[in-house]
């Protein structure tokens, strides 16, 4: 992708001092505007300088010394990175940010997507359901993943092992087992972050253009017919956004797993983000240079997915 | 707004801007979000896959009809549910909770929690780090958005290219390669001492969001260039065209950074609990992490009363999310 496609051609710019061409020097630049476009672009330069190009740049260096942040760093080359991939726990953090991902795509990406084609036929009280959708999305993530953590108490008398044993199932261990507690986490998530990415897709739905539907009904197209050979193709842009991004959100995850089981029981929720976390700032930590090296592997991998999957859909979506 | 919005940890803004973490793309679905008004053809006000037509038809009324309602159901016990439920946890003695977690009351309601996280755990002085934490934020992001897109969008000058470049090329960045290098430069800035437990550690960082700087640019661009030459040749110069007629004319989208910049405030973690570990600057989120522990009632309490603005900004701005939310989508689209 280029940058052409991130920003549609802009009008012409406004030309504050449009004078007939006058020999460059310091004063006219002064005068043409130079000088005032600079002031007003100060604050993003300097806050994007220090705080986001810089920090790229320094991610490169760090990746590349060996530094606990208050001795001088020193130099070892590519030995962080070796360091990552002799991690013992670098399968298994892999592993668990995969199966994170890979739940959170079956739990959470099919469900918003047939709520808002739902949703978008409602002919009143549509407000009403898009606050109902969207309201876990604003509960602050601590909140949710303490409230939620006591829901999963393992005793029968925890909140999810009542309402369950209604209906005579459980009790469930929850996020006590190795093999529930990824599951748990991700019923979690899914919860957060649904309701956003309903609303997002209404409003692609909403820009579906009526004369589509006028089209196929012309045609003698059925109710289903038209959902499903009007509506989804023309979602299908978006479609392809919020999977990747759905993708590129999950490999990062952090919060889940910390607060729930913090990477437990035996590891089987530490993903590679909190194998960062541990690397960098838990007890035994310190180890800065690792961590930065991880993240970056992390970061590659994900842009490279990226890139092949936008080659991919583009091909897709122009034939 | 993917899971990301709720798991990715945001160090710099652009995590915690809903899943602007990962790449942006082309531009067909702004477009799109631009044209959403002219479906409402007079004849057909809100037409989707339906038509009136077909709503007719009983077949299809009582179908459609009897999935939205299962859908407000779901809705309902998914969505409302768990809140209920706290809401209830909030006034339930500790031992209830622990027992009868899904009865209502079976020995009467109290007080006493919101009285012990509120006196005893002062979730009330968190609470105010916290709306520090999002004025200042807040601010930043205004700032550096407002500006940054008037450089890019109407001053244009020579360099603007390579500018508008470098911060677009910072959203194919994912914000976990940010965490340590930001740690790094606020506990050893280059001048002054270290910012760990000083609020301009999480105030800073949150101004550079390429998505803000991205959205403010594109609304700025679609502001009639007219006035601006009239503004011009009135003898305006660039601070009173920002000033005086960019700025007034650009409040829907600066209500829809300002919702956004105080919701990713509210809802951060981890940078916060990284940077801001004293008790006077630690925000609510850290601070309810650190009570993880206490007794339950309390606990729930305190997880209630973090939640009631939230909740109630959103009530009350409901637009402004719900477009904000749908426009976060259609950019990175």
């Amino acid at each position: 992708m280029t940058t052409d496609d991130v920003v549609p051609a802009a009008p012409p710019a406004i030309n504050l001092h449009t004078r007939s061409r006058i020999r460059r020097t310091p004063v006219t630049w002064v005068r043409r505007g130079g000088l005032s476009a600079l002031l007003f672009a100060i604050p993003i330069l300097f806050i994007f300088g220090a705080f986001s190009w810089w920090p790229i740049i320094s991610a490169f260096i760090m990746s590349l010394q060996k530094t606990n942040l208050t001795d001088a760093p020193v130099w070892v080359g590519l030995d962080n990175f070796r360091a990552v991939f002799a991690d013992p726990l670098l399968p298994t953090v892999i592993k668990n940010t995969a199966w994170f991902a890979a739940l959170a795509l079956i739990f959470g990406y099919p469900v918003p997507l047939v709520g808002a084609v739902l949703m978008s036929e409602l002919r009143k009280r549509k407000g009403l359901y898009s606050v109902l959708a969207y309201l876990p999305v604003v509960v602050p993530p601590v909140v949710a993943v303490l409230l939620w953590k006591f829901f999963y108490d393992p005793r029968p008398e925890g909140v999810f092992n009542t309402v369950l044993g209604w209906v005579g199932l459980g009790p469930y261990p929850w996020l006590a087992d190795t093999t529930w507690a990824m599951p748990s986490l991700v019923l979690e998530a899914t919860w957060a972050a649904a309701g956003g990415t309903v609303i997002i897709y209404l409003a692609a739905l909403i820009s579906v253009p009526a004369e589509l539907y006028d089209a196929a009904e012309v045609d003698g197209a059925s109710v289903w017919r038209k959902v499903w050979h009007v509506t989804m193709p023309q979602l299908r842009g978006v479609l392809f956004i919020t999977l990747i991004l759905q993708i590129i959100g999950t490999a990062q995850v952090f919060l889940e797993p910390f607060l729930f089981t913090n990477g437990g029981p035996n590891h089987a929720t530490e993903t590679v983000m909190l194998r960062v976390y541990n690397l960098a700032f838990a007890n035994l930590g310190n180890n800065f240079g690792q961590a930065t090296a991880l993240s970056l592997l992390l970061a590659a991998f994900l842009a490279v997915m990226s890139l092949v999957y936008f080659r991919i859909t583009r091909s897709w979506s122009q034939s | 707004m993917t899971t990301t919005a709720a798991s990715t940890p945001p160090p710099a803004l652009p995590g915690a801007m809903p899943g602007s973490a990962g790449a942006a793309a082309p531009s067909a679905a702004l477009a799109a979000s631009v044209r959403r008004r002219r479906r409402a053809t007079p004849d057909n006000p809100d037409r989707g896959a339906l038509s009136t037509a077909d709503w007719r038809r009983p077949s299809v009324k009582y179908t459609w009809r009897g999935m939205h309602f299962v859908l407000l159901l779901l809705l309902l016990l998914w969505c409302l549910g768990p809140l209920l439920l706290l809401g209830k946890f909030a006034f339930t003695p500790t031992q209830d909770i622990l027992t009868h977690p899904m009865s209502i009351f079976p020995n009467g309601a109290t007080t006493k929690n919101i009285d012990q996280a509120w006196n005893r755990y002062h979730i009330g002085q968190f609470f105010m780090n916290t709306v520090w934490f999002a004025l200042g934020a807040w601010f930043t992001q205004i700032l550096v958005a407002t500006t940054g897109g008037f450089v890019l969008s109407v001053l244009r000058p020579r360099w603007a290219k390579v500018l508008n470049w470098a911060v677009l090329a910072t959203l194919f960045v994912p914000a976990v390669v940010l965490l340590i290098p930001l740690y790094k430069l606020i506990v050893h800035p280059p001048i002054g001492d270290s910012l760990i437990n000083n609020f301009f550690a999480v105030w800073l960082p949150a101004g550079a969001s390429a998505f803000n700087v991205v959205l403010v640019a594109r609304f700025f661009d679609s502001l009639p260039r007219e006035i601006f030459e009239a503004a011009r040749v009135d003898g305006a110069g660039p601070f009173r065209l920002f000033w005086h007629i960019v700025l007034p004319m650009s409040k829907p989208i600066i209500g829809v950074v300002s919702v956004f910049a105080v919701i990713a405030s509210w809802k951060d973690f981890l940078w916060p609990f990284l940077v801001l570990k004293d008790d006077s600057v630690k925000p609510l989120s850290v601070y309810l992490q650190s009570m993880a522990n206490v007794d339950k009632g309390t606990l729930m309490a305190a997880l209630a009363i973090s939640t009631l603005i939230p909740i109630a900004m959103f009530l009350i701005f409901q637009r402004m999310f719900l477009r904000g939310a749908g426009l976060g989508g259609a950019v990175k689209g």
